[in-house]
């Protein structure tokens, strides 16, 4: 009992006993309470992931099996039929490649709109600065919702309804605040001193931020684009309100929800979700940085 | 190689903190010049003036007799050592020092040889290839002065350079820095809290004290001399002794109350009467174990050994005062001892302002 | 005094997001309370809200919409605190859990919709399993459009699937801005993990927890393609009776009254969370 309280050379000796006795049992309780840790940890994973992996090994089984019940958690057979299915529908593949070009417009102009009003906040005091902060934040508060409507009503005026550009400046709007803040955060994290030191040996401005904030704040940069690049790939409603024909990829699926098939709904899902499952895992380390930050 | 001149430097922070408050300052050609003050003093913000990466509201820079107040940084002729190095974390060592070269587009061959002077004089030869990630804090410090002085500055800013490293390195690095200055000859500004590297670097010092430059001098003039209780009690290790006394005039002698104590002396500053504040430094007080004629009695608190001498903490009258003895002067806490104050070495101060009162 | 160089350049910088801002987030909310108020001819008037809620959808989105919000947000908060207490405990391969947990982040919530169908489906994935397993001994038919519990509850498990991840980075963040001493000095005073969770966690994860709530409220007003595609027409939430107004009805004034609710309700909660769960410096001031 008191065998191991006699190795710590700290115990004095009246007490050992006792303290030797609590030790072990809060040891005790520590390894317990860590393995409970490790159970809520997998458990937990295994909820997030249980789904995924369901729905791929649907999305890779031929038709009949995507059909039929009851379905086996093991597959016994990998086939493409179902995806190939889905990618040769009418419209898939336009609007995949409308949805591409949607994300990829956005995240460009997002980008350059936002990012220098990001820069603005993170590197000077100037007045009014806590107001458009603030503005920004607050436009989170407005829904999709509230925005699509009127603005599908603009577009018609202006002549580009029911194209990729409504969409995209939709989604632009959409992305931009978050855009704002995360590269306010992102060129906080490069310190000032090394615009400053690049200011003393011969930068003008603009070449101190090509040469040194630029390169430094690109991994951090590049995370939120591919961050946009998500935000736009999945978004919806406003797809599916300003475009009639030339949907993008969700909205195309949305639209055509209850008439199609079931496969054609798997593999949908499964191709909507892959490319966001590559990108999360892409810029994993700056998760916390970009999300977490922001949200203060 | 140019002359610095300030002209009435003043920053407001907004609209309210005087962070430099009309400062006049000449840096002589080739000089080492030490900015030295507690935190928020405001010395790196003048040096930041100098070097453009801030502007005074009121006055004028000029460096070399030009007028640069409204010129940007890289227009001055002068490189910066940053207090953090700012040492560029996506370029090698070498991009880091060929930088500035490479913005005034520099001739390749010549960068190559600029690079490798600059980088042989601080023995960074052979880390060259590295990236900032694989240094030491020292390795970065010199990476730091190698990138400004590759530029062949006619001004060298330094903030704060050796702060960042550990106790040991920062010594080795401050007699390392003096030697390349001093090879240089650079017109150098200085920016530290820390008094010893001050009045080990510099061949002036101006201590600066909420936005405005309180003395300049050379190390040993300001160390000896304090202008003001603050210089006095900021500058030495301990710190000067201030007694609060009362002076008194009586044919030809004066004589100084300290408390029930009264110490005779030769003469007074003329303007002394009434309250004044004596100072003296430590090393300037003799301790003697019996009664001596011109000491004054007191009472021993603390002793310190300090290796080389003791440091002994004294109580005249309710005042404490500390003092240094030889290692074999007998002191026991508790214990009587007698001080006898080297008289050309007395400062006096005007106990209202603080200011000294110049001999008379 | 001699003016700031470069005073205009932050200005120069803001100018193209806030004229974008402007065009894109201004504008159209103007114009959609012109919507939602006015008629085709440009008066001023309340019919389109007078529609809104003499229509037979309204009380269904309304009540779905607000059930969905009730039942959605405290369950996500539980696994969110459970994931982000995981993730903080330093377990090994801390980043992998971290990253696991993130997963759904980047899913829709048209595809979770989707995955949620291939569970709850008559043929699914939930049905083959209880059988399986034995519980059931034929297929049991969870999305019955005449059920409704069971449609509220796979959108339940669908939402809280999908959007627990940015409750879960939020309060993450939040928790690794809590110095470590803090835990460790509960250790000392003897706390138990509850305690810890209670005394020391909560307090300090307040802002965190008051912007993902608020976060979340707003989103979850907005919640619409996954009702659409585990739901079809079974039941219907507000965005959804936008969407019907504006597509299938092809009613612009009705679907903007839809939506000026849905910003009204989103602002009002958001009050609500503000005042109910002030941060300390709100307290202060």
């Amino acid at each position: 009992m008191t065998s191991v309280a006699r190795d710590l050379p700290a115990s004095p000796g009246v007490e050992t006993r006792s303290i030797g006795g609590h030790r072990r049992a809060r040891v005790r309780r520590r390894l317990f309470s860590r393995g409970l840790l490790y159970v809520a940890a997998t458990g937990l994973a295994l909820w997030v992931l249980a789904p995924i992996y369901l729905i791929t090994i649907t999305a890779f089984s031929p038709r009949p099996v995507v059909y039929g019940y009851p379905k086996e958690v093991i597959p016994s057979q990998f086939s493409t039929d179902t995806i190939s299915f889905f990618a040769n529908a009418t419209g898939v593949l336009p609007s995949l490649w409308r949805s591409v070009l949607v994300a990829v417009v956005t995240l460009v102009a997002s980008t350059i709109i936002g990012a220098p009003a990001g820069y603005a906040i993170a590197r000077f005091a100037f007045r009014g600065r806590n107001a458009f902060r603030l503005t920004v934040l607050s436009t989170r508060a407005f829904p999709i919702v509230i925005l699509s409507i009127p603005l599908a009503v603009t577009f018609i005026d202006w002549g580009i309804y029911d194209t990729v550009w409504s969409v995209a400046l939709m989604h632009t709007a959409l992305a931009l605040p978050f855009t704002i803040l995360i590269t306010s955060s992102i060129f906080v994290g490069v310190p000032k001193d090394l615009e400053e030191a690049a200011l003393t040996l011969g930068c003008t401005p603009a070449t101190a931020f090509l040469r040194v904030v630029l390169p430094l704040a690109l991994p951090g940069l590049a995370a939120a684009s591919i961050f946009t690049f998500v935000l736009s790939w999945n978004e919806v409603f406003a797809a599916v309100i300003l475009t009639l024909r030339e949907r993008t990829l969700p909205a195309l699926v949305l639209s055509q929800l209850n008439d199609s098939p079931i496969p054609f709904r798997f593999a949908a899902a499964w191709f909507m979700m892959a490319p966001s499952l590559l990108f999360i895992f892409v810029i994993r380390r700056y998760l916390l940085g970009l999300w977490g930050r922001v949200s203060r | 190689m140019a002359e610095i001149r300030l002209e009435g430097i003043t920053k407001v922070f907004d609209k309210k903190v005087r962070a430099v408050d009309d400062v006049d300052l000449t840096v002589a050609d080739q000089e080492f010049m030490v900015l030295l003050g507690p935190s928020g003093c405001g010395k790196t913000t003048l040096m930041r003036m100098i070097a453009g990466l801030e502007y005074p509201e009121h006055g004028r820079v000029l460096i070399g007799g030009r007028d640069v107040t409204d010129l940007p940084p890289r227009k001055r002729r002068i490189a910066m050592v940053f207090q953090s190095y700012a040492v560029f974390p996506h370029l090698t060592v070498f991009e880091n020092i060929a930088f500035g070269l490479r913005m005034q587009r520099t001739p390749k061959a010549e960068v190559t040889r600029r690079v490798e002077g600059a980088a042989d004089l601080v023995q960074l030869t052979p880390y060259l290839g590295r990236y900032s990630a694989q240094l030491s804090g020292g390795q970065r410090q010199r990476v730091a002065v190698a990138r400004a002085i590759v530029m062949n500055p006619a001004v060298l800013l330094m903030d704060e350079p050796l702060s960042n490293l550990d106790a040991l390195l920062r010594l080795t690095f401050r007699a390392e820095l003096k030697r390349l200055v001093a090879e240089l000859k650079t017109t150098t500004i200085y920016v530290t809290h820390d008094q010893v590297e001050a009045m080990s670097l510099g061949d002036r010092v101006a201590v600066m004290r909420e936005g405005k430059v309180v003395q300049v001098g050379t190390p040993m003039a300001v160390y000896d001399r304090p202008a003001t209780q603050f210089v006095g009690s900021f500058i030495g290790s301990p710190p000067m002794n201030f007694l609060r006394g009362r002076t008194e005039r009586e044919n030809g002698y004066a004589r100084v109350h300290l408390g029930a104590e009264a110490l005779t002396i030769p003469a007074l500053p003329a303007r002394t009467d009434g309250e004044v504040l004596v100072g003296i430094r430590a090393e300037n007080v003799v301790a003697e174990a019996t009664p001596t004629p011109g000491a004054i009695a007191a009472r021993t608190e603390v002793v310190e050994p300090l290796g080389s001498h003791l440091l002994v903490t004294a109580i005249v009258g309710d005042q404490r005062l500390k003092i240094q003895a030889r290692t074999d002067f007998p002191a026991q806490p508790d214990t009587p001892l007698w001080l006898r104050p080297e008289p050309d070495k007395l400062r006096w101060y005007d106990p209202a302002t603080g200011q000294e009162i110049a001999a008379g | 005094m001699r003016a700031q160089r470069l005073g205009w350049a932050p200005y120069a910088l803001l100018l193209p997001s806030l004229a974008f801002l402007a065009v894109f987030f201004a504008v159209p909310m103007v114009r959609a309370f012109g919507l939602a108020f006015r008629d085709a001819g440009g008066d001023w008037t309340l019919a389109s809200w007078r529609t809104m809620v003499d229509d037979a959808g309204f009380r269904e989105a309304l009540r779905t919409t607000l059930i969905l919000i009730v039942l959605i947000i405290p369950v996500q908060f539980v696994l969110a605190m459970a994931m982000a207490l995981v993730v903080n405990a330093r377990l090994k391969w801390s980043g992998l859990w971290l990253y696991v947990y993130a997963i759904p982040l980047g899913i829709s919530e048209l595809a979770a919709g989707i995955i949620w169908l291939a569970i709850f489906d008559r043929q699914g994935w939930l049905n083959s399993i209880l059988e399986g397993i034995g519980i059931l001994d034929r297929p049991f038919i969870f999305l019955n459009y005449q059920e409704r519990g069971w449609l509220i509850f796979a959108i339940v498990l669908a939402e809280a699937w999908r959007a627990t991840s940015i409750i879960m980075i939020i309060l993450v963040a939040g928790l690794q801005g809590i110095p470590r001493d803090f835990f460790e000095a509960a250790d000392v005073f003897g706390a138990t993990t509850w305690q810890k969770v209670r005394r020391v966690i909560l307090p300090m994860l307040r802002p965190s927890v008051q912007v993902a709530l608020i976060l979340r409220t707003i989103l979850a007003f907005q919640a619409f393609a996954v009702v659409i595609a585990l739901a079809g027409s079974g039941t219907t939430v507000l965005s959804a009776e936008a969407y019907r107004w504006y597509y299938t009805i092809r009613d612009s004034h009705v679907a903007a009254a839809y939506a000026a609710l849905i910003l009204l309700l989103s602002v009002a909660c958001t009050v609500l969370f503000l005042v109910l769960l002030p941060t300390r410096e709100e307290q202060m001031g």
